[in-house]
């Protein structure tokens, strides 16, 4: 860390909020402040989009804006932050589609409420997120919750999961990977979308 | 945003899934340097999986080597908006000097059960695995007599009307909190979580003892004597996760983690081989199954589990 005004971590403030982050407080930053706001922000998204499949595409795109921006300056509340951006995209959404819902403006507001409701306690998102995990993991589907299950539990290697269940280490890594993907989307997501199409 | 996310996504996992597979090779890690230099889309995706990756350790069911991560296991939420005291007794036969006292209403749980009543003043106890307690609730007083068991207690305070706990021959009283009260053999444990409660004790001289708890303090009573030690939230948290039919051990020496599982079944586990009684096991497991338990232990730390009427020994 290059800062010298650090504050305590897990507060609400980057560290020496204002000044700009280097890659890996940015990343720090955005897995202690950023990713646990993905479910409010999904649901906002998913509220004024009216469940459009892009939801996904523009929370990501939220995240993307979010961190340039920490590039140049550190914000110093994560969560205004990120849904003063989120807004500000689903505004340029719409006025690339040149069709505003009636009710979209009305949802913008409500945006304002979103962000003011206080972030829940660090320790209940921290036994949410264990609950949200082992339900995840029950279910991924049987053959890739049991290479999971090997990897990350058991701690077996990759060679002799394969061997054990009798598939290619390539068909191993793939278990796995989708096991990755289903585990973020349930400790982050809302718990709507799941699976990759 | 031109990439679909969900590629994005998957390419990421691939790349944290061959990070943890093993060492990557020169050409491997110039390859991801590239991926992830290529836009900060791919870098947030990496980010993320990468931290789900990390995030899911806790899942995980440590062996005895050492090289493990403590499970952050937090408050429940109950906890955390109001005070809370955790209480844990642990009765010798005869000790309960209270116990004839007169008591309105009798509540019980058999082993392994997990029950909830609610009373008229918005007050809630929650019974644990073969708990035995009794209520007098009337508009002048609150006493709740545990005979034996654990119980947690959610209390309406009211300074009218103050809630009394009595166990092990031990007064406990709310001073605007809910707790925990658990009682098992010859000791009585209070752990306040949040908020304030007095412990009361008389000991072998009918001398009064009084210690007034503050959030983390223990008190360890036995008839005759107090101690008061200090704990982490997580620690209080642990011993709360009956509530979600779970047992969360963290270093637990293997004869602790059997005589707690053992609290909540029928069928017990034994532990033949004394060498074993100190090896320590992390995770979190459920209360009521003793087979997940066995098999936890033959599949992590190799060792053996046979059962024999109607017990699961355990042994090397």
């Amino acid at each position: 860390m290059a800062n010298t005004t650090d504050t305590h971590p897990g507060h609400g403030d980057p560290p020496g909020a204002d000044a700009p982050m280097n890659a890996s407080e940015i990343q720090a930053w955005f897995v202690r402040e950023v990713l646990p706001l993905e479910a409010i922000l999904m649901q906002y998204l998913k509220r004024v989009r009216h469940n459009r499949a892009d939801v996904d595409d523009l929370c990501q795109e939220v995240y993307v804006r979010v961190c340039e921006a920490a590039l140049q300056e550190a914000p110093r509340s994560a969560r205004s932050f990120v849904f003063t951006v989120a807004r500000n995209l689903v505004i340029d959404e719409m006025r690339k589609e040149q069709v505003v819902p009636i009710d979209a403006v009305a949802d913008l507001e409500a945006l304002n409420v979103a962000a003011e409701i206080p972030a829940p306690d660090r320790s209940l998102i921290a036994r949410e997120d264990l609950r949200r995990l082992q339900a995840a993991l029950d279910e991924l589907p049987p053959r890739c919750r049991e290479a999971v299950v090997m990897r990350k539990i058991e701690g077996i290697a990759r060679r002799d999961i394969a061997a054990r269940m009798n598939i290619a280490e390539k068909t191993v890594a793939r278990h796995i990977t989708e096991g990755i993907c289903a585990l973020a989307n349930a400790l982050y997501g809302d718990g709507a979308t799941r699976r990759r199409p | 945003m031109s990439e679909p996310v969900q590629q994005i996504r998957f390419e990421a996992g691939a790349w944290v899934e061959r990070r943890d597979a093993g060492p990557l090779s020169e050409a491997e890690r110039a390859e991801l340097e590239a991926w992830l230099a290529q836009s900060m889309s791919h870098r947030v995706a990496y980010w993320r999986a990468d931290a789900a990756w990390s995030s899911a350790d806790r899942i995980r069911i440590l062996d005895s080597t050492g090289a493990d991560r403590p499970a952050r296991t937090a408050l429940p939420a109950i906890l955390k908006i109001a005070a809370a005291l955790v209480l844990t007794a642990t009765l010798a036969a005869g000790a309960a000097l209270y116990t004839r006292a007169p008591a309105d209403r009798s509540y019980a749980t058999p082993l392994g059960g997990h029950e909830a009543v609610s009373f008229s003043d918005g007050t809630r106890i929650e019974l644990n695995t073969d708990t035995a307690l009794r209520a007098r609730m009337t508009t002048r007083e609150r006493v709740v007599w545990l005979d034996h068991g654990e119980a947690y207690f959610q209390v309406k305070h009211n300074s009218a009307r103050p809630f009394v706990v009595m166990v092990a021959g031990h007064r406990i009283t709310d001073l605007g909190t809910k707790f925990l009260v658990r009682a098992d053999q010859g000791e009585l444990r209070v752990a306040l979580v949040q908020g304030r409660a007095r412990i009361d004790t008389a000991d072998k001289w009918m001398q009064q003892h009084s210690a007034l708890l503050a959030p983390g303090d223990v008190v360890l009573a036995t008839t005759g004597s107090m101690s008061r030690t200090h704990e982490s939230a997580k620690a209080l948290a642990n011993a709360l996760s009956w509530r979600r039919g779970l047992l969360v051990f963290h270093r637990t020496p293997l004869a602790e983690a059997a005589y707690q599982i053992n609290r909540y079944n029928r069928e017990k586990v034994l532990i033949a081989d004394r060498a074993l009684d100190a090896l320590p096991i992390s995770g979190t497991l459920s209360a009521t199954d003793p087979d997940q338990f066995a098999r936890v232990l033959e599949n992590i730390f190799g060792l053996k589990a046979e059962k024999k009427s109607g017990e699961i020994v355990i042994s090397r």
